[in-house]
C-alpha cells in the first residue's frame, strides 16, 4: 500500500517535472498540512501555495494533509508530532487558531510550532440569507439587543475569529457575550448551507467564503470588519454602520517544531518566494485577499503579542480563564 | 429537453480517445484506491490536482469522474472477500457480502454490487443533470433538528441488526457510542476521554474500529481455534455470476437503494454511510429470506447498500454543482480543481460554466459504464483469492489490514487501537455479542449529538423544534412507523390467521 501511496506521490512529480524540467530538478517535495476540512479559508490558502509553489517552480510536488475541527487544535498536535524535526513541511494557520489554542486549553500550541511567514488578512463579513428580515447592521444590532438568544449565528470554531467578532460587536453595542447565540460548524460548507437553508439568522465568516453567493443575490452583506472599504467589496464597514470594532482575520504558515536554522531558513526563503511573485499576487487579487507579508523573527514577535491580545478579547467574552 | 441538449453536449465534449484514456486510468486508479483502507479519493484526488495545470478541463475532470466512481466500486471487493471495508461507506456491504462470499457466492456478492453500483450511479447522475436544481432546495430545507431526527429514524431501523437478544445488542451499540465520544467536543472544544493523549483529540477512525472489529477479530477468532478448517470458506458454487434468482432478487434493492441514497446524499450533512445503513435495514426487514441474513449472507444486503452508497455519490454532485456548496472532502477537492481552472464556483457555475458543468456530468456517466465492464469481468479473478488456503489468506488479511490502517494517518496509535478492536471483536465473538452495532454507534452517535445540541441552540433550547421542523416531523413520523409498523402487522396476522381457523 505504501508502495501505491508514493506510486501516486511520483506520478504527480513526474507530471510537474515534465513542465518544469530545469527549476524542478533541485526543488523538493514538500507535505502541505492544513488542520481544517476542505472547503474553507485554510484550505483554500494551503491549495493555492500548492499552486504557486509549483507554479513558480519552487517545489516538485505537494500533498496536501487536511485534519480539520476545533479551530485546528485538532490538526496542530498532529502536525507538531508528525512532521517534527522535517524541514520539508509547513502548517496553515491563522488567527482562528490562536483563539482556539486558548479556548480549547490544547495541549499543543503555537509556541511548539516554527512560525514561518503571515501570509494574507481577509476582513470577516457579516451576512444574512437573502429572505432575512434584516437589512442592515442597525436591524441585526436592534434584534439582539431586543433577544439575544433568538439570533443564532453561524460560524466556525468556537473561540475562533467569527465568534470573537460576535462577541466584539455585542460587546461595543451593549449586549453581554454569554447571552448571544453562537452556533460553530466545523469547515465553511456546512455553515453556509445553514444560511443558505435558512437556518441560522446570520452568519459571520471570511468574505471570500460568502463572495460568490454575495455576487448571486442569495446571501446580503451586512457590513465587513475593515478598518475602512475595500477594493471589491460592495457593502459598508461596522465601523460606517455605527459599530466601533475592526477585525482582521490574518493567515499564516508554520514549520513543525525542531527545525535546524538551516531548515527554518530554508522554508521562509522559498515561502517568500512564492509570496512575493506575480502569480501569487494575482491569485489573491481574484480572491479579495490583502496580502499582508510579513516573516521570521517580526513574524515571531507579532504572533506572541497577538496571543496576548486575543487571550484579553476572549476572558472578557467568558471563553477563556 | 434543454437540459438533453446541454448533456448531448456534454458528452462530445467529454468522448474523445485521449479522454477515454483519461477515464480508464481513472477508473483503474480509483478502483485501486477504493480497494486500500487508508487512502480515500479525496486524498487521490489532492495528489493529482497538480495535473490541472498540464491537462485541458475535460480531461482531469473525466479523470477525477473516474477516481470518484471508481472508489466507490472498489471499496465493496475487500469488504466481500476480506471483510476488510476499505471505505467507511461500504462498511455495511461487509455484513452480508462477506457472509455470501465464505458460503461460496462472492461472485454474485462481487456482481450485485457493481451491477447495483452501476444502475444507482446512473439513475443519480442522471438525477444530477436534471433535477438537481429542485432536490438541492428541498435538501437545503432539512435543518439540525431534521438531521437528528434523521438519525433517530436510523436508530429505530439498525434495531434489527441488533441480533436476537436486546440486551446485547445494545451492549454493543453502548459501545460504539462511546467509542464515536472520543475526541474534541466540534460544539465547546473540549476534549473528552483521551486521557490526555493527544493523538485520540481528533477521535478514533471509524475504519480503525470496523476493520478490527471485522478483520482482526475474525482472524484472531480462527487463531484461537485450534483447527481452523471447521470453519472454512466454502468453494465457489453454482455460476460464477448471478443466478436468475439472484437477479430477481437484486432489482428492487438496487432502485430502493438508489432511493435512499440519492436525496440522502445531496443533503449538505447527508453523507454516505447513513443511507447505507437505512438500505441494509430496509432490505432486511423487507426479504423474503430473513433467515439468510447474518448466516449464508443475503444478496439484498449486499445489492441495497451499495446502490445506496453510490447514488449517494451522485447526490454530492447536487449542492456542488447548483450551489458551489462542497459537502465531502472529495466534493472539496473537484472545487479547487474549477477554481484552478479560473473557474467561480458558485450558485451561478450551472449557467456560466456549461461546458464544464455537462462535461463533468457526462464524465460521471462515462466513468459509471467503464466501471462496470472493468469490474465484471475482474471477478473470475477476485474470487480466485479464496481459494487461498485459510490460514495464509488470514495471515494476508492481518498484514493488509495492518498497512491499511498505517496509512490513514501513519499514527502508531491507531495500530494500537487497531488491535485492541481485533481483540474486543474476538472476545465479542467468543460470548455471541453481535459487532455490527459498535460500528452503527460510532458512525451515527457523534453526528446525532452534533445534531441535537445544534438544533436546541439554534432553537434557543426551544424543544419543540423536532415537530415544528418539517423535516424533522416527517423522520420521525417515519421513524414511528418503523416502530410500530412490524407488531401492528404481526397482530393483523395473527387475527387473520385466527380467523381463518376459525372458519376453517
Amino acid at each position: 500500500m505504501l508502495n501505491r501511496r508514493h506510486f501516486l506521490m511520483r506520478t504527480t512529480a513526474l507530471a510537474t517535472l515534465a513542465a518544469l524540467p530545469v527549476a524542478a530538478q533541485s526543488a523538493p517535495a514538500v507535505d502541505i498540512f492544513i488542520p481544517a476540512n476542505p472547503g474553507g479559508g485554510w484550505d483554500q490558502t494551503g491549495r493555492l501555495m500548492e499552486k504557486v509553489l509549483l507554479s513558480e517552480g519552487l517545489i516538485s510536488g505537494a500533498t496536501v494533509t487536511n485534519v480539520g475541527g476545533a479551530g485546528g487544535t485538532v490538526g496542530l498536535p498532529q502536525f507538531a508530532g508528525q512532521f517534527s524535526g522535517n524541514g520539508n513541511a509547513l502548517m496553515l494557520g491563522g488567527m482562528v487558531m490562536v483563539g482556539a489554542i486558548i479556548a480549547n486549553n490544547s495541549p499543543v500550541s503555537l509556541a511548539d510550532v516554527t512560525p514561518i511567514a503571515r501570509l494574507t488578512g481577509e476582513s470577516l463579513a457579516l451576512v444574512v440569507p437573502a429572505a432575512s428580515p434584516f437589512q442592515t447592521v442597525a436591524d441585526f444590532v436592534a434584534a439582539l439587543k431586543a433577544d439575544a438568544g433568538a439570533v443564532p449565528v453561524a460560524g466556525g470554531s468556537a473561540g475562533g475569529s467569527d465568534h470573537i467578532l460576535l462577541g466584539l460587536i455585542g460587546k461595543t453595542v451593549g449586549v453581554p457575550a454569554t447571552s448571544m447565540n453562537y452556533i460553530p460548524y466545523a469547515g465553511g460548507g456546512e455553515a453556509l448551507a445553514a444560511l443558505l437553508g435558512n437556518q441560522v439568522a446570520a452568519g459571520i465568516s471570511g468574505y471570500g467564503e460568502f463572495a460568490d453567493q454575495v455576487a448571486a443575490g442569495t446571501l446580503r452583506l451586512l457590513a465587513t470588519s475593515a478598518g475602512e472599504r475595500q477594493e471589491g467589496i460592495d457593502g459598508p464597514t461596522l465601523r460606517e454602520s455605527g459599530v466601533d470594532v475592526e477585525l482582521f482575520n490574518w493567515r499564516a504558515c508554520f514549520g513543525p517544531p525542531n527545525l535546524t536554522p538551516e531548515a527554518k531558513a530554508g522554508l521562509v526563503a522559498m515561502v517568500e518566494a512564492m509570496a512575493t511573485s506575480d502569480a501569487w499576487a494575482q491569485e489573491c487579487a481574484a480572491r479579495n485577499w490583502t496580502r499582508i507579508l510579513m516573516t521570521g523573527d517580526e513574524f515571531e514577535a507579532f504572533i506572541a503579542e497577538d496571543i496576548a491580545r486575543i487571550t484579553d478579547i476572549l476572558r472578557d467574552l467568558g471563553l477563556a480563564t | 429537453m434543454d437540459a438533453l441538449a446541454l448533456l448531448a453536449h456534454g458528452f462530445s465534449v467529454a468522448l474523445t480517445p485521449a479522454n477515454l484514456m483519461w477515464c480508464l486510468l481513472g477508473c483503474t486508479l480509483g478502483t485501486m484506491i477504493g480497494v486500500l483502507p487508508g487512502i480515500g479519493p479525496a486524498l487521490t484526488i489532492a495528489l493529482l490536482l497538480p495535473i490541472t495545470f498540464q491537462v485541458p478541463p475535460e480531461a482531469s475532470f473525466i479523470l477525477f469522474a473516474g477516481i470518484y466512481y471508481g472508489a466507490m466500486y472498489g471499496g465493496s471487493t475487500t469488504s466481500i472477500l476480506l471483510n476488510t471495508p476499505g471505505e467507511s461507506a461500504t462498511v455495511v456491504t461487509a455484513l452480508e457480502g462477506n457472509r455470501m462470499a465464505r458460503s461460496g457466492r462472492a461472485g454474485a456478492a462481487l456482481a450485485t454490487s457493481a451491477i447495483g453500483s452501476f444502475i444507482a450511479g446512473t439513475i443519480g447522475t442522471l438525477g444530477v443533470a436534471f433535477v438537481a436544481p429542485y432536490v438541492v432546495a428541498v435538501a437545503l430545507r432539512v435543518d439540525a433538528a431534521g438531521y437528528f431526527a434523521l438519525m433517530v429514524l436510523c436508530f429505530v431501523m439498525v434495531s434489527a441488526v441488533l441480533g436476537s437478544s436486546a440486551t446485547r445488542g445494545l451492549t454493543s451499540l453502548a459501545l460504539g457510542l462511546m467509542i464515536g465520544m472520543v475526541g474534541i467536543d466540534v460544539q465547546t472544544g473540549q476534549p473528552r476521554f483521551t486521557f490526555g493523549e493527544v493523538a485520540l483529540l481528533d477521535g478514533i477512525d471509524v475504519l480503525i474500529v470496523a476493520v478490527g472489529l471485522f478483520a482482526v477479530g475474525e482472524t484472531l477468532h480462527m487463531a484461537a481455534r485450534r483447527y481452523a478448517g471447521r470453519d472454512e470458506v466454502l468453494p465457489l458454487s453454482g455460476s460464477l455470476y448471478m443466478t436468475r434468482a439472484e437477479w430477481r432478487r437484486s432489482w428492487k434493492p438496487w432502485l430502493r437503494g438508489t432511493a435512499i441514497g440519492f436525496p440522502i446524499g445531496a443533503m449538505p450533512a447527508g453523507g454516505a454511510e447513513i443511507p447505507t445503513f437505512l438500505s441494509y435495514a430496509t432490505e432486511r426487514r423487507l426479504s423474503r429470506h430473513p433467515e439468510e441474513f447474518g448466516t449464508t449472507g443475503a444478496i439484498e444486503g449486499v445489492a441495497g447498500p451499495e446502490a445506496a452508497n453510490n447514488a449517494s455519490a451522485a447526490g454530492v454532485m447536487v449542492p456542488l454543482l447548483t450551489l458551489g456548496l462542497p459537502t465531502s472532502a472529495t466534493a472539496a477537492i473537484l472545487l479547487s480543481a474549477f477554481q484552478s481552472y479560473g473557474l467561480n464556483p458558485g450558485p451561478l457555475l450551472m449557467q456560466t460554466e456549461p461546458d464544464l458543468v455537462w462535461g463533468l456530468i457526462a464524465s460521471l456517466l462515462i466513468a459509471n459504464v467503464a466501471l462496470v465492464f472493468l469490474n465484471l469481468p475482474m471477478i473470475g479473478l477476485w474470487v480466485r483469492l479464496l481459494r487461498v488456503p485459510a490460514p495464509l489468506l488470514y495471515g494476508g488479511i492481518l498484514v493488509f489490514a495492518t498497512v491499511g490502517t498505517y496509512g490513514i494517518s501513519r499514527s502508531p496509535l491507531d495500530l494500537v487501537l487497531l488491535y485492541a478492536m481485533g481483540v474486543i471483536g474476538l472476545l465479542m465473538r467468543r460470548f455471541d455479542f453481535p459487532t455490527a452495532p459498535v460500528i452503527i454507534g460510532a458512525i451515527l452517535g457523534p453526528i446525532a449529538e452534533v445534531q441535537f445540541r445544534r438544533a436546541l441552540m439554534i432553537s434557543n433550547g426551544d424543544w419543540t423544534v423536532f415537530v415544528t421542523s418539517g423535516a424533522s416531523a416527517l423522520f420521525l413520523m417515519l421513524a414511528l412507523v418503523a416502530f410500530v409498523a412490524p407488531t401492528l402487522i404481526g397482530m393483523w396476522r395473527r387475527r387473520k390467521v385466527a380467523g381463518t381457523s376459525r372458519d376453517g
